[in-house]
């Protein structure tokens, strides 16, 4: 692996600053999971949902939802609640969540206990996608060391607070990422997206209120209840506060996860951290959130916007889960279209209509156009398919299968003359 | 007779203690990997066995089976090379890596070696994208990852399998 620069900034990547801190005893020495005995013992959950609310943290999973909101909209009137903690990781270009599970397990565990009180969940539920195998036994053997500590179990630090965590391995199917299509997965059926609303925090597992929130984000939580929401926002923009793992990848000397304040800058993430453009070619594109993001034409004014909720916007694609994949000019956007439409036809859970036949024939044009024998009838009738898609599906899959296609034909009309 | 239940009898009752009694169908995808422990795949027998512990049909478990890219309902190789082609690692030599190691093991993507011993897939991204050309081997008994290899490294390592397959 490429020699990694120290940001000094790790609030979630703490193994970069600590390198021992995998290990419990180290995780301790540093005060770790006084946080949560001092919430459980001490703490109001409202409480703890204001400060998360206040320190304006944002779920990291891509959609930016205020996290502190959700957890407020959890029905007090139905009982028991459910945290379950999205592990599913399968957004082609990131590869944060296996890090920080795998580098600094315990403040991800801290954080999903301090949750779940606030919360009032006495049962966690870690859903991981199936291929993070040997993951799902190393935290099943950190489970079990806190429930040796006494961390976990039934009337915590003699309180009438119980708390138990279980992993639930997934078998191979991004859709699952898609927080009810994971409610259903964990259920035992097809891991298909429910119809919306309600919202899992009103009906989610089993019926029940339920919180879905993803890795990065709660892996926060203990660290901002302990230093407060004023220490966070110190991080960050305005309107996105703290740090975030940003996982680079593509064409670039130094691929990695780089935890970097929100609001840092394209160009600083690619030629600062990442070392630039492999041979110091040009670049050409950026996508900002994986596989399922428009590519943005890496302009100057690009490269100088800053990595945040409200700034990507205005390039014409979003922050979400902050995978950035670099193009240089080696790169063909009929190549490009033809592999992201390849992964979304493979992965339409084939619910919706538009998605699952749309993403059929989009392929058929993909390979077409870059295989030989397209023509500017299949480039016009890709762009065709593909807005007609959008806004059609239950769930973000079926839109996001569309965003690099029309984003390409559109921005990048050059590579797809004949 | 339930040769799954009585075979691993402590091992499932662990498993159904993880969800709550009358959700007994959240158990299907821990059973389905017991099940393709043996011989890497789910048989029809399977399907209805772990229909008979967790009340479903045989039916709904192979749709499970199905729907998911880990769980297989045919024999393939002892070991399964499933390479990541998708974007981030196909921008860092994927394609290329995976057609030469197919070319050089004499098999093509989705075949099995004569042996029986290796099949090689494609898949799509496994969240490794910065230590590409990877994979992962999935076998009876789980999956592990390789990362940052080349095709002389992965060589190695299928000549390193074939070796303790003889001696075993």
């Amino acid at each position: 692996m490429a020699e990694q620069k120290v940001t000094g900034h790790h609030i979630l990547l703490r193994h970069r600053d600590i390198p021992d801190i995998g290990k419990f005893e180290v995780y301790t020495a540093q005060g770790g999971f006084e946080t949560f005995k001092k919430a459980v013992t001490s703490m109001e959950p409202e409480a703890i949902k204001q400060i998360v609310l206040d320190a304006g943290l944002r779920g990291r999973g891509g959609a930016g939802f205020p996290t502190g909101r959700k957890w407020m909209f959890v029905d007090n009137n139905n009982w028991p609640h459910y945290l379950v903690v999205n592990a599913d990781e399968s957004e082609p270009g990131t590869f944060k969540d296996r890090e920080i599970m795998d580098k600094n397990p315990w403040q991800f565990l801290e954080g999903i206990m301090c949750s779940a009180y606030a919360v009032g969940a006495n049962d966690i539920y870690i859903y991981l996608r199936g291929e993070f195998w040997q993951l799902a036994h190393q935290l099943d053997e950190q489970i079990q060391k806190l429930h040796e500590e006494n961390l976990l179990g039934e009337k915590l630090f003699g309180t009438d607070y119980s708390l138990n965590i279980f992993t639930h391995l997934g078998a191979g199917a991004y859709i699952c990422g898609e927080e009810t299509a994971l409610l259903n997965s964990m259920e035992g059926v097809l891991g298909q997206p429910r119809l919306r609303p309600p919202f899992p925090p009103a009906v989610g597992l089993y019926n029940k209120p339920t919180v879905v929130n993803n890795v990065e984000t709660l892996a926060n939580v203990a660290l901002i209840l302990e230093k407060g929401a004023e220490w966070y926002r110190s991080f960050g923009t305005a309107e996105s506060a703290g740090t975030k793992v940003f996982s680079l990848s593509g064409r670039v000397k130094k691929p990695g996860n780089y935890e970097l304040p929100l609001g840092s800058t394209y160009r600083e993430l690619i030629y600062e951290y990442g070392g630039g453009i492999i041979d110091d070619g040009q670049i050409k594109g950026i996508m900002s959130a994986g596989a399922s993001s428009a590519v943005i034409v890496a302009t100057e004014e690009a490269l100088d916007t800053p990595m945040a909720y409200e700034s990507v916007p205005k390039l014409g694609a979003d922050l979400g889960s902050a995978s950035v994949i670099i193009l240089d000019q080696t790169v063909d956007m009929r190549w490009l279209i033809n592999k992201t439409i390849h992964f979304f036809k493979h992965e339409s859970c084939g619910k919706c209509t538009p998605c699952r036949e749309g993403n059929f024939w989009m392929q058929n044009l993909t390979t077409r156009i870059w295989e030989g024998g397209g023509d500017q009838t299949d480039v016009d009738l890709l762009h065709n398919v593909a807005k007609n898609i959008q806004g059609k599906c239950l769930c973000a899959l079926g839109e996001f299968s569309t965003m690099a296609v029309v984003s390409s034909i559109e921005r990048f009309s050059e590579d797809f003359k004949v | 007779m339930n040769t799954l239940q009585e075979k691993y009898a402590n091992e499932i009752e662990t498993i159904l203690a993880k969800y709550p009694a009358d959700h007994k169908q959240s158990a299907v995808m821990p059973l389905l990997y017991i099940a393709q422990r043996e011989d890497g795949y789910v048989t029809k027998q399977d399907l209805v066995e772990i229909g008979e512990i967790l009340g479903m049909t045989s039916t709904e478990v192979a749709s499970i089976v199905g729907f998911y890219t880990l769980y297989h309902d045919k024999p393939a190789g002892k070991i399964r090379i499933q390479v990541c082609n998708d974007l981030p690692c196909a921008l860092r030599g994927a394609d290329e890596f995976l057609e030469k190691l197919c070319e050089n093991v004499g098999i093509q993507v989705g075949e099995t070696t004569e042996d029986g011993l290796v099949t090689i897939e494609a898949v799509m991204c496994l969240a490794a994208c910065d230590k590409a050309p990877m994979f992962q081997v999935q076998t009876g008994d789980g999956i592990e990852y390789y990362e940052d290899q080349t095709v002389e490294s992965a060589l190695e390592l299928i000549e390193g399998w074939k070796t303790q397959e003889k001696e075993s």
